[in-house]
């Protein structure tokens, strides 16, 4: 299993991700700096959470430029797999990777807690493929910008062609405040064409522990890395 | 060096006037005395130019001398054991355990946050964690103290926002967890808010980099940001009053960017791996000014500087100008000859600027050369060994009135006063503030903010096959309105509230960074305020074995004469061996809940200065609840033994509000009930009565609530070992608090209480 | 030639931070606005002293990079020195 995290100048939660994926296969993944003009095959590329380019003329914006996004381009190309979480999902936007935009917290605050994420009725993906529609998974978000929008034609589109990957869910009956950013139908992630390449705004890699932040980030990146070399 | 008489014609205007001779009137207009300035022209034995005077007030300014304070900050207990650096570098650092330290300290950034609040607190969350890198070490955890003037006060809502924003904006793009600390309300702050900030990081400890500037003849490097004309004099502020013309120093306040600073961050810290770098300093107060002139001081030798070789982003800077600039994000460095090429690829990597500006010299004096003439040339001593010390006259004024529960008239049932005490903001929820931080980044953090009475962060790299690892434990604490009753039981107070919680989150006590702020150290109780919370901090802290390790004085927070409460806060790390072992503050359900520190036979509790006497009388007055150091010292002894035994659930101390809120908090999270033990002698009261008041508020020190599944081998425990405890009951799933059924107080509606009531004063985002 | 990008959010694209800033100002008194639309402006130099290249060479920017054609349009200026 050849995974790589990228790393762009102020990626902040590349440890993080680096550490989750290390349990799982027992090895630490490659680091892709932001210059490299090459790298190797992979069957996995992770773009984790920060403030890449300090979040600087719009999230996301500076990194989808840099020289590897090229070599990210062409892995997706072959059919490789990519996730990209929190600012890693800014990027992908940016990169026109993934369609529609993310936009300023409705409240206009960053926010840091828990989220229930449920899984959706969607297309073949690794990511998703061992879990059943209507799973639900607590992970935790952290962002500024996590406001998914998207025009009415492309919301069509990813409705209609099962490319939305979770949606915030209420954890109980009197809970108000269930979507942490405001976006467009409770979106949390969506999935490309293909269904290999997953952008979610919550993160995975700080759900890894019974002791803290629980487990259900862990059971996600395990089934899905299972998925990809399978 | 041109040697002849500088003139107009040589160098730009400003730098010309910059190197003519100085009088008395510009040295009053940078903060200086009369004496301060015949001084230094004797010491110095010229009248210095405007640059060197420049320097010099900066140097003699109190946030960079601590000439009110210094001589009384020498009295505080600062060598341990664990201690490896005490008071005098860029933080403190602590011997942890597997060949591993802890660097930490508090540090204060009050004015710039009042005139800019974004910048201001951003700034200061930046300043702290480059104090902490400096020293190789990796930062873990941020934390803050943030004391508010009145919440109805026109500015503390803009305020409050412009803090939380900026803390957060800094910390969160650093990726750095913020996990703890203190928000508190009151109108003496209305002038003068205050924010400290609080950095831990981890080092290897035989890799701690330290200041001293070493090797005449070695490279002086800078790295980081350009310098331009940020918060010049931004040290004088800090030490100056406020009055009605503070908002033009609006563009001296400095702005701070987070990407860079992350960017030095990592450039340091991958420097650091190699042997280069002999010694190094980040530009914080003051600039180029204090990083240099402390450098060259502590290693008693000189620096001799070209100014044209400092990067610079603003045209026709002059040598004061770049001198006193605070701009953020930049470092002072010395290494190894000939190390300075491969040293530059690493900052050239990560995008910074790198410079040879110049090199150590031993002639023991600060010599800067600027277009090609000498701008400055002054003996490094007086800056520093020979600054000012003042012994400031004291008065400390401790009110010694005793405030009985029948001194009050309230008409209050239970529910009414705990109703009131939850839309306090000073009780309340904080938890619209820490959403806004980023808490869990970096993936260590095990506990924080409102789970549990101090942080948990799990120390990487340290898991076991038995365990997940160590921690380290943080908190802030002080309660001002005791420090301002009686300065030395206020002290003592802080230090012993700090202690408890570290402990009752499973930890060990180690040691404390201060961050003390008060009023103008010229007026007599003022100064008696600095000095009896000195007193006080260090009984408690040599009682408790926590030396005082780093930490920071900010005095003239007043504004037209109106002064703060006095605000020593204390920053403590304690540490834990195995993080599973860590205690949160709620209880689960069918919890025995035991007092620890508690008679049996207690019924009057000490309802002065508490925040049930604010409540009813909308002030404080009496003396504050006495503090006992031998039983404080038991007490956390005591919890820690139970938890070594694995007999606890959670722990929470009684501190703000005493005992029924501690008891709500408890509760909050399960939404549980419980039905409370009264003593026999409030058995009969009714709702109102006081003394049952005093009892459910009053805030006597030296306690703690536990919850166990092990009632029985805890108060076995409890009474081999002679340790006062109270059984307040057996948590239930009913949602009431119950005490002889003399109210219906629903923790339900309570939790919604606390929960909606900063929200609502702060939500300006209407749906 | 110094050269003033204007970005603003295209009609119909939600602006939160608008729709605070109508909130407080409607707060402070002022009821005689509406539809309060946030952008932002990027400024700069282009080594060019032909218009027309200058305004492409911009244009081009605009597009590759400094705005989101997706949420975002943009109007570019030249600024003449008085």
């Amino acid at each position: 299993m050849r995974t790589a995290v990228a790393i762009f100048p102020g990626s902040n939660c590349d440890r993080d991700m680096a550490v989750a994926i290390k349990k799982i296969t027992g090895k630490s993944p490659l680091k892709l700096w932001h210059k490299d003009t090459e790298a190797p095959n992979l069957d996995l590329i992770v773009i984790p959470g920060g403030f890449s380019f300090g979040d600087y003329l719009r999230c996301g914006a500076l990194a989808a430029r840099s020289p590897i996004i090229k070599n990210i381009k062409n892995h997706v190309s072959r059919g490789g797999a990519l996730l990209g979480v929190c600012n890693g999902f800014q990027i992908l936007i940016e990169a026109n990777i993934l369609p529609g935009s993310l936009v300023r917290n409705k409240k206009l605050l960053f926010t840091c807690r828990e989220t229930t994420l449920e899984v959706q009725d969607s297309i073949q993906s690794p990511f998703l493929s061992s879990f059943n529609t209507g799973d639900c998974l607590n992970i935790p978000v952290a962002h500024n910008e996590g406001n998914y929008i998207a025009n009415n034609e492309l919301l069509k589109e990813l409705e209609n062609n099962g490319r939305i990957a979770f949606k915030y869910k209420k954890s109980s009956e009197i809970e108000t405040d269930y979507n942490p950013n405001g976006s467009l139908n409770d979106i949390a992630g969506i999935l490309s064409k293909n269904g290999r390449v997953l952008g979610m705004m919550p993160h995975p890699e700080r759900s890894i522990n019974s002791l803290y932040g629980g487990t259900d980030g862990l059971k996600f990146l395990t089934k899905s890395i299972e998925q990809i070399v399978g | 060096m041109q040697k002849r008489n500088l003139e107009l014609r040589d160098i730009n205007e400003n730098e010309y006037i910059a190197q003519q001779e100085s009088n008395l009137d510009q040295a009053l207009g940078m903060g200086l005395s009369k004496d301060e300035f015949e001084l230094i022209c004797n010491k110095i034995n010229k009248i210095p130019n405007q640059t060197e005077l420049g320097i010099f007030s900066a140097m003699f300014s109190e946030h960079c001398s601590y000439k009110s304070s210094k001589k009384w900050l020498k009295t505080l207990p600062t060598k341990a054991k664990h201690v490896i650096q005490g008071p005098g570098e860029n933080a403190g650092v602590i011997d942890i355990g597997n060949d591993q330290a802890a660097v930490f300290k508090i540090e204060s950034h009050n004015h710039p946050s009042f005139i800019e609040p974004y910048q201001g607190s951003a700034t200061g969350v930046g300043g702290i964690l480059r104090d902490v890198f400096t020293m190789g070490a990796r930062p873990i955890a941020l934390l803050n103290a943030l004391r508010f003037g009145s919440i109805n006060h026109p500015l503390t809502k803009h305020l409050v926002s412009g803090v939380v924003k900026g803390i957060g904006g800094y910390g969160n793009c650093i990726g750095i967890p913020t996990v703890g600390g203190e928000t508190n309300f009151n109108k003496s702050y209305d002038g003068n808010i205050l924010v400290n900030a609080m950095a831990v990081g981890l080092a290897q400890k035989d890799k701690i980099f330290y200041s001293a500037a070493t090797g005449a003849g070695n490279p002086v490097i800078y790295v980081g940001a350009k310098t331009g004309r940020d918060g010049i004099h931004g040290a004088t502020m800090a030490s100056a009053e406020f009055t009605e013309s503070s908002s033009e120093k609006r563009p001296t306040v400095q702005v701070g960017d987070p990407f860079t600073g992350k960017l030095l961050l990592e450039a340091c810290l991958e420097l650091m791996q190699t042997d280069v770098v002999l010694s190094i300093q980040d530009m914080g107060a003051a600039g180029l000014t204090s990083s240099s002139v402390e450098m060259a001081s502590k290693g008693g030798l000189g620096m001799h500087l070209n100014l044209d070789l400092v990067p610079i982003r603003e045209e026709g800077m002059t040598s004061y100008e770049i001198m006193l600039s605070e701009s953020q994000e930049r470092m002072l460095m010395i290494l190894k000859p000939g190390s300075e090429e491969a040293a530059k690829l690493i900052f050239n990597k990560w995008d910074l600027d790198f410079a040879n500006i110049g090199e150590v010299t031993n002639t023991g004096r600060l010599v800067l050369d600027k277009n090609g003439f000498e701008a400055c040339n002054i003996p490094i001593n007086p800056l520093v060994e020979d600054a000012p010390e003042y012994d400031r006259p004291y008065e400390i004024l401790q009110n010694k009135k005793i405030i009985k529960s029948d001194d009050f008239q309230s008409n209050q049932t239970l529910n009414n006063i705990l109703i009131k005490m939850f839309e306090s903001p000073n009780i309340a929820s904080k938890k619209w503030i820490w959403e806004q931080y980023d808490s869990s980044v970096m993936g260590d953090t095990i506990l924080c903010n409102g789970k549990s009475d101090a942080a948990i962060v799990k120390i990487h790299g340290t898991e076991t096959k038995k365990s997940l690892g160590k921690g380290i434990a943080m908190t802030t604490d002080c309660t001002p309105r005791y420090v301002k009753s009686d300065p030395i039981i206020g002290g003592m107070q802080a230090v012993c509230e700090a202690a408890r919680n570290i402990a009752a989150s499973g930890a060990k006590p180690l040691a404390i960074t201060n961050n003390l702020n008060f009023g103008n150290p010229e007026k007599i109780n003022v100064m008696g305020e600095i000095v009896g919370s000195i007193k006080g901090i260090s009984q408690a802290a040599s009682t408790f074995n926590t030396p005082i390790v780093s930490g920071n004085v900010s005095l003239y927070n007043e504004t037209n004469g109106q002064g703060i409460l006095p605000t020593p806060v204390i920053g403590m790390v304690g540490i834990i061996d195995e993080v599973e072992s860590c205690l949160g503050i709620s209880a689960g359900n069918n919890n025995t809940l035991i007092i620890l520190g508690q008679k049996q036979n207690f019924t009057e509790g000490w309802l002065g200065c508490s925040l049930y006497q604010e409540i009813i009388i909308d002030d404080f007055d009496g003396a504050p609840p006495p503090i006992d150091l031998k039983t404080e010292k038991q007490i956390i002894e005591t919890i820690m033994t139970l938890n070594n035994n694995k007999l606890l659930t959670g722990a929470h101390d009684i501190s703000d509000g005493g005992l029924l809120i501690a008891i709500c908090e408890m509760l909050f999270e399960n939404r549980l009930g419980l039905n409370v033990n009264l003593p026999k002698a409030l058995m009969s009261s009714n709702s109102k009565d006081h003394l049952l008041h005093s009892w459910c508020f009053g805030e006597d020190q030296n306690r703690i609530i536990i919850s166990t599944n092990e009632s029985d081998k805890v108060v076995s425990l409890l009474k081999e070992n002679l340790i006062d405890y109270y059984i307040l009951g057996t948590t239930n799933t009913s949602s009431n608090l119950n005490l002889n059924e003399l109210d219906t107080i629903s923790i339900k509606n309570l939790y919604n209480i606390n929960e909606t009531t900063i929200p609502s004063l702060m939500d300006t985002y209407k749906s | 030639m110094k050269v003033e990008v204007n970005i603003s959010l295209k009609e119909g694209v939600l602006d939160p931070e608008g729709q605070a800033i109508d909130n407080t100002l409607r707060n402070l008194g002022y009821n005689n606005f509406d539809n309060i639309r946030t952008g932002k402006q990027i400024i700069l130099n282009i080594d060019e002293t032909d218009e027309n290249e200058v305004l492409k060479q911009a244009d081009k920017m605009c597009q590759e990079l400094l705005v989101n054609i997706v949420i975002e349009n943009y109007q570019i200026n030249i600024i003449k020195d008085k």
